[in-house]
């Protein structure tokens, strides 16, 4: 996560209901959170980060200035699920980011963000974000924006130690024979049993794979 | 949210830093120096041929069994804007539940030392230290004035705090009751639904062997057990911890039980862990602590010797008194969402640098504490083997039972709300009428049984109390 921030205003949240908002006891379900940045300035989005209470679902729009200064809102990210059980606690109080890769349009020269948090339980008294904080791209240039992760393959051996992954040839190869030998045993399951074997295939899979890091780790 | 790489190498960072520096490690690379000089051994292809070398000698099994438990017991990784406190616990209300009964156990504790006038912790005399070490196999046999302290605090304190339990942004108003939950923690936490339940314990399913079900005297043993214990045995020589964890789904023959549960629990009896064992002796010998008169009353109260059941009283004594002084469990406080209790030198409270973990484990016992260990004495009669599988069990499991957490395998969630909704499942129809003309529900369902389950056995005379035996 980056630690550069941008400047924002982050305005009170709206509330979308349907019919008389001070008559109606229903709680609402939607809320519209709009963060704008210092007039005249726009952003190239790396990150947007914040901290969930207890939104089930957000969607994001980005207002962007395109050519000849026409600014246009656009969706770049549909119904993320922050909530898997929007009646239970889990993922209320996480916190989560949005990666320049995970939106659906490039989020450059941005003048404001929209947050649209969806909360379709009523066993909730309130829902929001908080600690909402936009992270902008490293690079300068944009047309020569690249992401972080596809310039660090080309510097092997500048891997920091987080980074350290063994040859791919022999993890590939001790994985292949491990895919290999998951590929003979599906071949000789029922039907039922296929689904929970693939997601134990793919367990183990993950498993090999962290045991042959760490042993070519102690060993290098 | 992170994606599946970014999350595998994180993983696989964090394991590498906490088994770099241990014995494990550094027994690893000696091997791996060592084996240089054998023929075997070529330059051109010396990465590959040290690992093979470590594959034959069973080091690298070790390896995957330590990078297995690690997995078992450190929490997934999470955003990098993720404070610890974040990390032990995700939900500000059980934070503070737990900061609150934290507070309440230290003061009742407090209280007891400055009413007793009792420090918290004295150096023995040089004839206690030589009295305790001639009778330390039989401690069982010291009958101590306790009748002036008290347990911190029992289970049934425990249940009220977790039925107490509210989220503040939860609706709990009249309309909202129809929703409200049927057992006695109203917490909505995510409890598996049936389907899920038969995922995940799939070996329980009728077509499925069962020991306890499949091995009775009725059942030919050709059909199940045979075979069960044969492939039991090889995966004790291959000392594989997730293959034994996977066996033991189906039951663990009694006689390769013990065996099993400290390969899953990668619990070894090394040299290094005996000697950790006796100096730890050792502090019980030197020093005397007063959670040691707390787990002295909590042994006589709950699970001393009984002529026809239990005889293992001085066992719980050599694990109970050498576990508060084991500074290794503070490491355990990293995923649990307690916080060691601290003490101030005399003189110096407030002042940090001053402070000190007491009792030197972070945990301080409580009334039933003992019944933790008491099953495992039947299964190991060598004090230090007993001490690391009973630590081991604790640092994964045991401390969970008494803690205030939103985690799926605390006691919020599973087993408890798992087996109320099991219940309300099963006796929809009764539940329903129950409630509709009692207004209440209680379920016999006690939090205080979950202890009691792992210990405690029937009496046969007729008429007698039976309580859950394990």
């Amino acid at each position: 996560m980056s630690v550069n921030t941008v400047s924002c205003t982050v305005k009170p949240a709206i509330t979308l209901q349907l019919g008389d908002a001070k008559t109606d006891t229903s709680r609402p379900g939607v809320y519209v959170i709009d963060v704008t940045l210092p007039i005249g300035q726009t952003v190239n989005i790396q990150e947007i980060s914040f901290k969930n209470y207890y939104t089930a679902c957000l969607t994001l729009r980005l207002l962007i200035r395109g050519e000849e200064g026409a600014a246009k809102w656009a969706t770049c990210l549909r119904n993320r699920c922050l909530m898997p059980s929007p009646h239970t606690e889990e993922g209320s109080q996480d916190y989560y980011s949005v990666y320049r890769q995970q939106m659906l349009i490039e989020p450059d020269n941005v003048l404001a963000v929209r947050l649209i948090l969806r909360q379709p339980s009523s066993s909730w008294l309130n829902f929001s974000v908080e600690e909402i904080k936009i992270h902008p791209c490293i690079t300068e240039d944009p047309e020569r924006d690249i992401p972080d992760w596809l310039s660090d393959l080309t510097h092997v051996d500048q891997l920091s130690d987080l980074q350290g992954l063994p040859d791919p040839q022999t993890v590939s190869s001790s994985i292949q024979q491990m895919w290999a030998l998951t590929e003979v045993m599906q071949t000789n399951q029922t039907t039922a049993s296929v689904g929970r074997f693939d997601k134990a295939a793919s367990h183990v899979k993950d498993l090999m794979l962290i045991y042959n890091v760490v042993l070519v780790r102690f060993i290098s | 949210m992170m994606d599946e790489g970014t999350e595998l190498s994180l993983t696989i960072a964090q394991i590498v830093q906490r088994l770099k520096g241990t014995n494990l490690h550094s027994q690893i690379e000696r091997q791996a120096k060592e084996c240089l000089h054998r023929p075997e051994i070529k330059l051109e292809s010396l990465k590959d041929d040290v690992r093979h070398f470590l594959k034959a000698s069973g080091w690298e099994k070790k390896l995957q069994n330590a990078v297995y438990r690690e997995l078992h017991v450190q929490p997934p990784p999470c955003h990098p804007a993720t404070p610890p406190e974040h990390t032990k616990e995700p939900l500000a209300y059980m934070r503070k539940a737990q900061a609150s009964w934290e507070k309440r156990i230290l003061k009742s504790l407090n209280s007891m030392c400055t009413e007793l006038g009792v420090p918290l912790a004295r150096k023995r005399p040089a004839i206690e230290q030589k009295e305790l070490t001639n009778k330390w196999n039989e401690m069982g046999t010291d009958e101590p004035d306790l009748s002036r302290f008290r347990p911190v605090y029992a289970p049934k304190d425990f249940l009220e705090v977790l039925i107490s339990l509210r989220n503040p942004n939860h609706d709990s108003s009249e309309e909202a009751s129809s929703k409200s939950y049927w057992g006695l923690v109203q917490v909505p936490l995510q409890v598996r639904d049936i389907p899920q339940m038969r995922e995940a314990y799939s070996e329980l399913c009728l077509t499925s062997g069962q020991l306890g079900i499949d091995d009775l005297t009725h059942v030919p043993p050709d059909l199940f057990e045979s075979e069960h214990i044969r492939i039991g045995k090889k995966v004790l020589s291959e000392q594989d911890s997730a293959a034994a964890q996977q066996y033991s789904r189906q039951g663990c023959p009694t006689g390769l039980r013990a065996d099993l549960w400290s390969l899953i629990l990668n619990s070894t009896n090394s040299p290094e862990d005996v000697l950790h064992y006796n100096q730890l002796k050792a502090g019980v010998i030197h020093h005397d602590l007063l959670v040691d008169k707390l787990i002295y009353k909590d042994v006589k109260l709950t699970a001393s010797n009984d002529d026809y059941y239990f005889v293992f009283e001085d066992y719980l004594y050599q694990v109970l008194l050498c576990f508060s002084r084991d500074t290794a469990v503070l490491d355990h406080f990293s995923y649990n969402s307690a916080t060691p209790p601290k003490s101030y030198i005399q003189g110096r409270v407030g002042e940090e640098e001053f402070a000190v973990v007491y009792p030197p484990n972070g945990v301080i016992p409580f009334h039933g504490f003992s019944m933790y260990v008491a099953p495992l004495c039947f299964l190991y009669n060598e004090p230090s083997k007993l001490y690391a599988v009973f630590r081991e069990m604790y640092v994964r499991y045991f401390f969970r039972l008494h803690s205030i957490s939103s985690s799926a395998s605390g006691l919020s969630s599973d087993p408890c709300n798992t087996m109320m909704r099991l219940l309300v499942i099963m006796l929809k129809h009764e539940v329903t009428g129950l409630r509709s003309r009692a207004g209440v529900v209680t379920p016999g369902l006690r939090v205080a049984r979950t202890v009691r389950r792992t210990a405690g056995f029937p009496k046969t005379d007729i008429g007698g109390e039976e309580r859950l035996r394990n």
